[in-house]
């Protein structure tokens, strides 16, 4: 076991961790923060994404002590207007994908205030959702992003 | 995935130190998208993982107009996608990267780990052997330097022994009126494998190299059809003429993503496409 800390969604946290457990297991199985998805488990489908230092990135494909002293942001940590918009939408349906959805669509967002729908589809490209067509997300992640700038 | 020692070193020598100690049975990471997958999916073992993270000096990006582009083992793809020097100078290299899994991925994946991954149809690898990239390694010998289009061996294989770590990558600055491109084909636009990927760095009347991704077991220069096109006056026939070598000189395979003479097909047609394009981007 490792002792690692981090910051997560902004608190100081300090988890015991054995070296071969993912981020996103040490998150959902130790942290308790269920948000994060498991899906494929090996980086195709994107709904364990997670921010690290602000950038989003596959918490299936980090490891959990790979995080010690760094700052980890989940979906449990993320109050945007994204996420009234996709509910206002229909941008999320069986909701799987959603957290991931939100946290990649915020660190988009953060970089782009306004994305076209190419490069709305283009930062997405690797959250996979197999209810909405895609359509209903870029709309909501629009509208979000014209509300940011209001 | 299964337990293993993990060790984080702080110095290189004690990197290559770990690495000989386990002989291969040692895995170094760094972003960590194919090396975590690959245990999960127990298609590689490691009793032991050295994250070479700790390492100073390795994150590296830097650009000099004489010396190039020098690649630190730890730069991901999504640095160099995004780095306004590498889309000036290194134009390919981004269009490869762009292509290259999700952003999620690319936010942890590093260019050198693509390479030492050695996949056939790795896409940094043939706009990289494109414009004469060179490898520096570093293991309990000491250090040496291999051009980056005689560093792979086979599907997966590398000159790499099992105590080295590539520690860099060079990239010669590109010379004036020179062109680059790289196109990648595949059954979608994104979080995709190149069924075949073609590179084509051409400075004009002097040095083209084309490089073919994904149709031999390693990426492989379509030498015959750059003799054709060095130093002379490119015109469509003569890139008509070098599109059919480069497809003969092709050795593709067939599997799930295409068949053999389809890729085979699409190596002439790729080809002169981008040496088109490389032709009018360099003039």
């Amino acid at each position: 076991m490792k002792k690692i800390s981090l910051t997560l969604n902004g608190e100081k946290r300090e988890l015991e961790l054995e070296p071969w457990r993912s981020l996103l297991d040490a998150l959902r199985n130790e942290a308790g923060l269920t948000g994060t998805k498991k899906g494929c488990d090996v980086g195709d489908c994107g709904a364990c994404t997670v921010l690290v230092d602000g950038k989003p990135l596959n918490s299936c494909l980090m490891l959990g002590v790979e995080a010690d002293g760094h700052e980890v942001v989940t979906i449990e940590g993320i109050e945007h207007p994204l996420q009234e918009q996709f509910i206002r939408l229909g941008g999320a349906q069986c909701g799987f994908c959603t957290p991931g959805m939100i946290v990649m669509a915020k660190a988009l967002l953060d970089e782009n205030p306004n994305p076209s729908e190419d490069e709305i589809r283009f930062g997405i490209a690797g959250n996979i959702c197999r209810c909405t067509g895609y359509t209903k997300i870029v709309e909501a992640i629009q509208a979000a992003a014209e509300e940011m700038r209001k | 995935m299964r337990r293993f020692e993990y060790f984080e070193p702080a110095t290189l020598a004690e990197a290559s130190a770990l690495l000989a100690r386990y002989g291969g049975r040692a895995q170094p990471l760094a972003g960590g998208t194919d090396l975590l997958v690959e245990l999960k999916e127990q298609l590689r073992r490691a009793d032991c993982v050295v994250n070479i993270k700790k390492i100073p000096g390795l994150g590296a990006l830097s650009f000099d107009p004489q010396a190039g582009l020098r690649i630190g083992a730890l730069v991901t793809a999504r640095e160099i996608e995004v780095s306004s020097t590498t889309i000036k100078h290194y134009p390919s290299l981004v269009q490869a990267v762009r292509e290259l899994g999700s952003i999620q991925v690319r936010n942890r994946a590093t260019i050198i780990g693509n390479v030492c991954r050695a996949s056939p149809s790795a896409d940094t690898l043939p706009p990289l052997i494109a414009d004469g990239a060179v490898v520096s390694i570093h293991g309990g010998q000491g250090t040496r330097s291999v051009p980056l289009e005689d560093f792979f061996t086979g599907p997966g294989k590398t000159v790499l022994k099992s105590d080295e770590l590539v520690t860099e990558i060079a990239v010669p600055a590109p010379a004036p009126r020179t062109g680059k491109i790289y196109i990648k084909h595949g059954r979608r636009k994104a979080m995709e494998l190149a069924t075949v990927g073609v590179a084509v760095t051409l400075t004009l009347e002097d040095e083209i190299r084309i490089v073919l991704g994904a149709v031999a077991p390693t990426p492989i220069r379509a030498k015959k059809a750059e003799v054709l096109l060095s130093g002379r006056k490119i015109d469509a026939a003569l890139i008509e003429r070098a599109a059919q070598s480069a497809l003969e000189e092709s050795r593709p395979i067939s599997n799930v993503r295409a068949n053999a003479a389809y890729r085979r097909e699409m190596v002439g047609v790729l080809t002169r496409r981008a040496l088109q394009r490389a032709l009018d981007l360099a003039r």
